[in-house]
């Protein structure tokens, strides 16, 4: 192993971190023990290292003591390490002669025994300082970033990021799995607190989406493979096909009128199944793109070929419709990725004792909001599936949510939507609303005001989580009807209402393949499977694949508000990225020394990005500096010892792996 | 314990060294110092980008170095930032397990632990359990190879 060399000047800075780390870890009795150890020069400690002060400490003793390496032993090098390249940098070091230790997350806050930590402290200090004897000058890679931008999903979320980001000038691709954008929030009635219809606000921009000469809009499409990295993505996208070609179709629906098909007869989907619609068909009267597609397992044609295709003759000369279509694979190259895939829907049956899929008139809150919606099955008015109106509704909160059992979180937008269901089904059937809630939670702007409103207007608040609903009158009178059991926790005994109607207040949950997606494009997923920013509160919308942000309730339960203000700072995220034109690249690179080289190309088929070439001349393996992204997996391989990372090198993992070992 | 005699100062406390892959397993340790998990001090995290990069030598370095355990923390296989750097660890953590084996190192003190950046109550668990076990076997006794040979050795090997 070689030797650091007498030239090698050490210092070693140790932060309090307030009392987060000093509280444990004795860092007087740290410093003292880092002077004594070789090479070392100075060592100090400080309150708040990162803060101007303690970054002056390091430039000023940089100049003054002709420090060449640097440990920083303070939090973890995800927070910091760049600010302290930053000031190696400043100073006129080269920022990778810094060994940043992680003495708070994995030392003070994870122990208690103060002599233990401090001895812990001290043993990666130890192995910090031997590591950065051996450091070597890197330069940073700089790549171009391709300012295209790609989003995934057409919700909210991704129609305001992608509006966002087309209006100052990016060009956004949209790619969205339905044939239509608009998400959840296109199924909407009404929007809580200030009854904003959901459509009025939603469409207009939906429209813009669709006609924005900066938005390419290709719905009913999914990306199938993400390739390249930061700024240089290379992405795949499968486009599904509609059976009508989209530049063709004007959207005047008479195909739709002249199916053969007098009725419809599958569920619609964005009905909640509560309608059926024809196999030719638009999702919604406002779907963007304003374009029909078929549904082959429908159509006639599709199964039997024998079809008279009175769409085709009414399609005439427009000539839009296409049996024949097959899907298509569009390839992009785009700089960055917003992921705004959204979330569903909890499903009620998996709380049987709810009776849901079982008592014809428990309904859940999505079904609600199509049946009081105007555009919905039965054009606004609420009705239950008999076609009588409900004379008392319960609706009951919580439904697979804080619940052990099913999903432990808060869907957060539950209490609310709830309210909002309660004040629209009251206002237009002047039912009796009972409300079961565990607890009523209203953080927002006007939220609270809202619930005191429905105070004042007569609905009935229970609270007590709901046992059961039933059908088993207890009386004559309540033949037919649905009897909800819960406990009134505040008034001491447990009620037995009975009530026409049972809306489900369902919880949201990630998507079925929320993991899948994730995957697709290496990002990671927290244990629930909502994806996983970066910082919780300093980087909200960004993941720890760099370029790839998340927006709205991929990332968490939402609301409109909050996801759009997310959808906003993704979009400002991109923008910020894209428009520095080009981008840094850690130089963890692998590199060949030639001269051990055998030439036995077992590190070839280790790289997944097929960033080492073999030269046949030379008869060596080369390493593609911009290809490689610096995992080391060929390093580990290499059976003679000749493929080495930077930053990573052999010496300095095995000097950092002696030093937290070897006592001095 | 072998008897109920020994103090707090003599009890042994292995030394384990954990080669934590940058994206999942790191992030989950550091996620376990912000919830405030507590685990026995025992372990030091030595981080590398992918559990890809923990070559073979890292861990004999190690208990050649006096570590009584090591562990390998990656990405769940399918996750890996690197598309597929943990297959290769798997790989190479078996066929090196083997050879431990049969060098009479207990399989016990080598792991190799799949965990995301979410699970940062794995990394406590799994770190709690393996102080435990080593705690069990005892200290790593590997005299056999007097230093001063064995730094010759590695001078050749490094050279």
């Amino acid at each position: 192993m070689s030797d650091p060399g007498l030239d090698c000047r050490i210092g070693v800075y140790l932060c309090h971190c307030g009392s987060n780390i000093a509280a444990t870890v004795d860092v007087m009795a740290l410093a003292e023990y880092a002077r004594t150890l070789p090479n070392v020069v100075v060592a100090r400690e400080y309150k708040y290292m990162c803060s101007d002060p303690g970054q002056e400490l390091i430039c000023t003793d940089i100049a003054d003591k002709k420090l060449n390496r640097i440990v920083v032993a303070a939090c973890s090098p995800m927070l910091h390490e760049k600010t302290f390249h930053n000031v190696l940098s400043r100073a006129g070091l080269n920022p990778f002669y810094l060994q940043f230790v992680n003495i708070r997350e994995h030392v003070s806050w994870v122990h208690q025994d103060h002599k233990a930590a401090t001895a812990k402290a001290m043993d990666l200090v130890r192995a910090a300082t031997r590591r950065v004897a051996l450091h070597k000058s890197l330069e940073k890679r700089r790549v171009p970033i391709n300012p295209n931008v790609l989003v995934v999903g057409g919700g909210i979320a991704g129609i305001h990021a992608a509006l966002t980001m087309a209006d100052a000038g990016k060009h956004v691709y949209l790619v969205e799995r339905e044939p239509t954008i608009g998400g959840h929030m296109a199924m909407f009635d009404k929007t809580f607190p200030t009854l904003d219809c959901a459509a009025c606000i939603l469409t207009p921009k939906m429209t813009s989406v669709g006609s924005h000469p900066n938005i390419s809009l290709w719905a009913y499409s999914e990306v199938t493979q993400v390739e390249g990295y930061v700024g240089n993505y290379k992405v795949t996208v499968c486009r599904k096909p509609r059976y009508i070609i989209e530049d063709l179709c004007v959207g005047c629906q008479e195909c739709i009128t002249a199916c053969i098909y007098k009725e419809g007869k599958t569920p619609d989907a964005f009905n909640q199944g509560l309608s059926k619609r024809k196999p030719v068909y638009l999702p919604f009267p406002q779907a963007i793109p304003q374009k029909v597609l078929i549904d082959p397992d429908a159509c006639i044609e599709f199964k039997t070929g024998k079809c008279k295709k009175t769409c085709v003759e009414a399609c005439a000369e427009r000539n839009a419709i296409d049996f024949k279509q097959q899907e298509s694979i569009e390839e992009i190259d785009v700089g960055a990725i917003i992921l705004a895939t959204g979330f569903r829907t909890f499903d009620a049956q998996r709380n049987a004792y709810y009776g849901y899929g079982q008592y014809k008139n428990v309904y859940t809150s999505l079904e609600i909001e199509r049946l009081i919606n105007a555009s919905g099955p039965t054009s606004g008015v609420l009705q239950m599936r008999d076609g009588r109106q409900p004379q008392s509704v319960g609706i009951v909160h919580c439904v697979g949510s804080r619940d052990q059992n099913t999903n432990r979180w808060c869907s957060k937008v539950c209490c609310m939507y709830s309210l909002k269901l309660a004040h629209l089904i009251k206002e237009r059937t002047g039912a009796e609303v009972y409300n079961f809630y565990i607890d009523m939670r209203t953080p927002g702007k006007g939220y609270e005001e809202f619930y005191d409103r429905l105070l004042d207007e007569g609905v009935h608040f229970v609270r007590g989580r709901v046992a059961e609903i039933s059908d088993w009158p207890a009386h004559p009178s309540e033949e037919g009807k649905l009897i909800i059991r819960a406990e009134d926790t505040l008034a001491g005994f447990v009620r037995r209402i009975p009530v026409d109607m049972v809306v489900l207040s369902v919880g949201l949950e990630p998507k079925a393949d929320a993991r899948d997606v994730a995957r697709l494009f290496n990002m990671s997923c927290a244990s629930e499977g909502w994806f996983l920013e970066r910082h919780p509160k300093l980087a909200p919308v960004s993941t720890f694949t760099d370029g790839v942000f998340i927006a709205g309730a991929c990332q968490g339960p939402k609301d409109i508000p909050e996801t759009v203000a997310q959808a906003g700072a993704a979009a400002a995220e991109v923008m910020a990225l894209i428009d520095a034109g080009e981008i840094e690249l850690d130089p963890y690179t692998a590199y060949v020394l030639e001269e051990h080289c055998s030439g036995c190309k077992t590190c070839i088929p280790m790289c997944p990005y097929g960033a080492i070439a073999f030269d046949s001349v030379k008869s060596k393996a080369s390493v593609n500096e911009i290809l490689c992204k610096g995992c080391g997996t060929c390093v580990s391989a290499c059976p003679s010892g000749s493929i080495n990372q930077n930053f990573f090198e052999d010496e300095e993992v095995f000097a950092e792996t002696e030093g937290v070992l070897l006592h001095a | 314990m072998p008897n109920g005699q020994e103090d707090a100062t003599t009890v042994f406390e292995p030394r384990i060294v954990a080669f934590f892959c940058n994206w999942c397993t790191y992030l989950a340790s550091d996620l376990a110092g912000s919830s405030r998990m507590k685990y026995p001090p025992n372990s030091c995290v030595i981080r590398l980008m992918c559990s890809g990069r923990v070559d073979p030598q890292f861990i004999l370095n190690a208990f050649a170095h006096g570590a009584d355990g090591v562990l390998i923390g990656g990405c769940h296989p399918g996750d890996c930032h690197y598309r597929e750097g943990n297959y290769k660890a798997l790989r190479r953590f078996r066929l090196l397990r083997r050879m431990l084996v049969k060098m009479g190192i207990e399989e016990e003190r080598v792991r190799l632990e799949w965990i995301s950046a979410a699970e940062a109550d794995r990394v406590r668990d799994v770190i709690r359990e393996m102080v435990g076990k080593i705690r069990e076997l005892g200290p790593l006794k590997l005299d056999l190879v007097p230093k001063a040979e064995m730094t010759k050795a590695e001078e050749l090997i490094h050279a």
